[in-house]
């Protein structure tokens, strides 16, 4: 008994140190749609985060005073489903000593989850939920690297009107809280640029058959669509329209067409634009870090796929991170924050800086979005960058009917 | 006016493969009492079946018809002595639960092996244009095929020896063992083909639209929908259901804003259960 006893005692004490947290690393939680209609999306996320977190790792770390940080992530799927984000934050935050986090993917999965990360006083540097809501809660630990969702259709508007200033349009959108917005203020973005709207419909997102709403845009006689939702939803939609003939001048769908696998749909992508927060084609000058070129080039070496936009932001927010721990050096979440709210640099990905105004803390206020369309280059597929003209990779062919020749 | 009837015809040629989906899960609660639910996985399998079939051999995805259908036929045999036949004769919630348990387990596969991703068959057939209005190939083609497969349905059940067989077990279990129907055997073919028809309209509606592991659901629910409309264990009624259910679609849409299409078929679903137990095209009971 005495020798049991020993031998427990003796066991707690070299098995103490294992409770203790690692010394030597930084620990980030999030949840990421491994599973159910945000999958697609999600999973150029959470690769942006592991690009990251691989490239922080093999340089040594994060650098905090003269200590170096590895740093570790702990992860969960949220099966896309909003309801699970809040326990699985809680989780992350509680059990698995999470001390940052980094966003799940779309905004109905980021609003709830940010709820948690305020509670906790936990910073959260969100790159997959443009909604501007969560925002204007007076949040202080959270930022948003990406444009966010009123300026998502504003370069489609634009485009649109250089091409037919008195354009009929349809909007035809998901009823998400994302799509809900951007397309709030493309409306409103629309009639001030003097297009005319003749249809505004939104539609469950778990739509698979858009056949009685495309009959209904053909009887609108809209010439341009504008709207979609995410990818599925988006994917479908594009797909019936072709298949109809809806016979638009113009379709801007949000953020499926971003994604390389809408090429699956074949000649039902032609033409479609989408507004996009990053393309392999930009070239901002960064002021630090890899540019697009070498980032797409090591991205497509570890994944044997290219970047797509959710990707270069999710990496963007490891980046940002990384830069602010350093800057403050320290890992307390209110020098950290006032070390983001001092952000102002550019990468690849673009200009990133933070509005500190309490009506809008942690909002993305200097990131730029472009548009981008799928065209036919040489016999292939795939996405140019179309406006603003400044940054164009190609010409903008109007109407769609004209990319198929 | 042209785009209300375009909506419509429309709307029933995408019914009639709701409708076939239908028939399989109306087929096995008609004959055996028993509620599938790996249907919705079952036209799932369809679906990534022609998809890979597809891929991998490079044929039309209705030359998959065949193959899916024979493989829909197994497969259902192997799930009637796994999950349904020890369940015979016991409270419906069993076989209710154990056929959710395989579906959970088909799900938990698939999504292993797949994910969650959008799958698309790229079919190009001309359509039929009336005015500026579309009717894509593949929805007349679907329709088209739903309706034969609901023939040569309906011509098995009632003018071969097993489909009557099928019948007389339906209508009542004991007397047809009594003179001599091979029950066991009967009721292992009625799952068969059920998953069988199950995994065709799998087939078909990956040509309509684009697909994930987890759209099942989605079809499961239009399944129940087409069946309480056109009557439990009533396959005829089912493509009946199906056709009256896209006519709604097709109907309702133009004139209210789409995100309501869904509450009106539900509000329907449960003025149906109630004014009409037996569905609206109920035939006499046991009249499979």
């Amino acid at each position: 008994m005495k020798l049991l006893s020993a031998i427990i005692a003796a066991a707690s004490i070299v098995a103490t140190p294992a409770f203790a947290a690692e010394p030597d690393t930084i620990t980030i939680g999030f949840t990421a749609s491994r599973t159910g209609p945000l999958n697609v999306d999600s999973t150029g996320q959470e690769r942006g985060y592991e690009f990251w977190r691989d490239e922080v790792n093999a340089k040594g770390g994060i650098k905090v005073g003269d200590k170096q940080y590895q740093v570790k992530f702990v992860s969960y799927d949220d099966q896309s489903v909003g309801g699970r984000v809040q326990q699985l934050y809680t989780r992350l935050i509680n059990q698995d000593r999470a001390q940052f986090l980094f966003s799940p993917y779309s905004s109905g999965l980021v609003a709830p989850a940010a709820i948690i990360s305020e509670q906790y006083g936990k910073v959260m540097i969100d790159s997959g939920g443009a909604e501007e809501k969560p925002f204007q809660l007076g949040n202080k630990h959270l930022f948003m690297v990406i444009t966010s969702a009123s300026h998502y259709l504003s370069g489609a508007v634009d485009a649109l009107k250089s091409k037919n200033p008195h354009a009929k349009v349809a909007l035809i959108y998901s009823d998400d809280p994302f799509s809900k917005t951007v397309l709030a203020a493309a409306r409103e973005q629309a009639k001030a640029a003097g297009l005319d709207v003749v249809l505004d419909e939104s539609y469950a997102p778990s739509t698979t058959d858009f056949g009685p709403i495309v009959n209904k845009v053909i009887s609108s006689n809209a010439e341009a669509l504008l709207g979609g939702g995410h990818y599925s939803d988006g994917a479908t939609l594009a797909r019936q329209l072709h298949d109809q003939k809806a016979d638009l001048k113009w379709i801007s769908i949000l953020v499926a067409p971003a994604d390389d696998k809408f090429a699956d749909l074949g000649a039902a992508a032609l033409g479609v634009t989408v507004p996009s927060q990053w393309e392999l084609q930009v070239s901002y000058k960064p002021d630090f870090g890899p540019t697009t070129q070498e980032f797409a080039k090591a991205f497509q070496a570890k994944f044997k796929a290219p970047p797509d936009y959710h990707s270069a932001s999710g990496y963007t927010s490891g980046v940002v991170l990384e830069r602010a721990i350093e800057k403050a050096g320290s890992l307390d979440p209110a020098k950290v924050t006032a070390a983001l709210d001092a952000t102002d640099f550019t990468t690849f990905f673009g200009h990133i800086k933070f509005a500190t105004d309490p009506g809008h803390h942690g909002l993305q206020s200097a990131h730029q979005m472009v548009l981008a369309q799928w065209q036919k280059q040489s016999g292939k597929l795939g996405r140019q960058v179309v406006w603003p003209s400044a940054a164009k990779s190609a010409d903008l062919i109007y109407p769609i009917a004209a990319a198929s020749q | 006016m042209l785009g209300i009837i375009a909506s419509i015809i429309d709307g029933v040629l995408v019914g009639l493969v709701y409708g076939l989906a239908a028939m399989g899960l109306t087929l096995i609660w008609g004959v055996m009492n028993v509620i599938n639910l790996t249907h919705g996985a079952m036209i799932v399998a369809g679906m990534f079946a022609v998809f890979l079939l597809v891929q991998a051999l490079g044929i039309t995805p209705y030359a998959a018809l065949p193959p899916v259908l024979i493989g829909g036929f197994v497969v259902g045999i192997l799930l009637y002595w796994i999950a349904v036949h020890r369940m015979i004769g016991r409270p419906p919630l069993m076989s209710l639960l154990s056929t959710f348990a395989v579906n959970l387990v088909l799900i938990g596969v698939g999504t292993a092996i797949w994910g969650t991703a959008l799958f698309n068959i790229d079919v190009s057939m001309p359509g039929l244009s009336i005015g500026r209005y579309t009717f894509p190939g593949v929805h007349i083609v679907a329709a088209a095929l739903a309706a034969v497969m609901a023939c040569l349905l309906y011509l098995f059940l009632h003018y071969t020896r097993l489909g009557k067989a099928m019948r007389a077990v339906a209508n009542n279990r004991e007397a047809a063992e009594l003179v001599g129907v091979p029950t066991t055997r009967v009721l292992a073919l009625s799952v068969g083909i059920g998953v069988a028809l199950a995994g065709v309209s799998g087939t078909l509606i990956a040509t309509l639209f684009p697909f994930t592991l987890l759209s099942g659901d989605a079809y499961q629910l239009k399944s129940f929908l087409v069946t309480v409309l056109g009557g439990l264990g009533n396959p005829v009624g089912a493509l009946m259901g199906g056709m009256a259910l896209g006519l709604l679609e097709g109907l309702v849409t133009p004139f209210v804003p789409v995100s309501w299409t869904l509450v009106i078929e539900f509000a329907l679903f449960v003025v149906v259960l109630i004014a009409f137990p037996a569905g609206v095209f109920a035939a006499r009971r046991g009249a499979l």
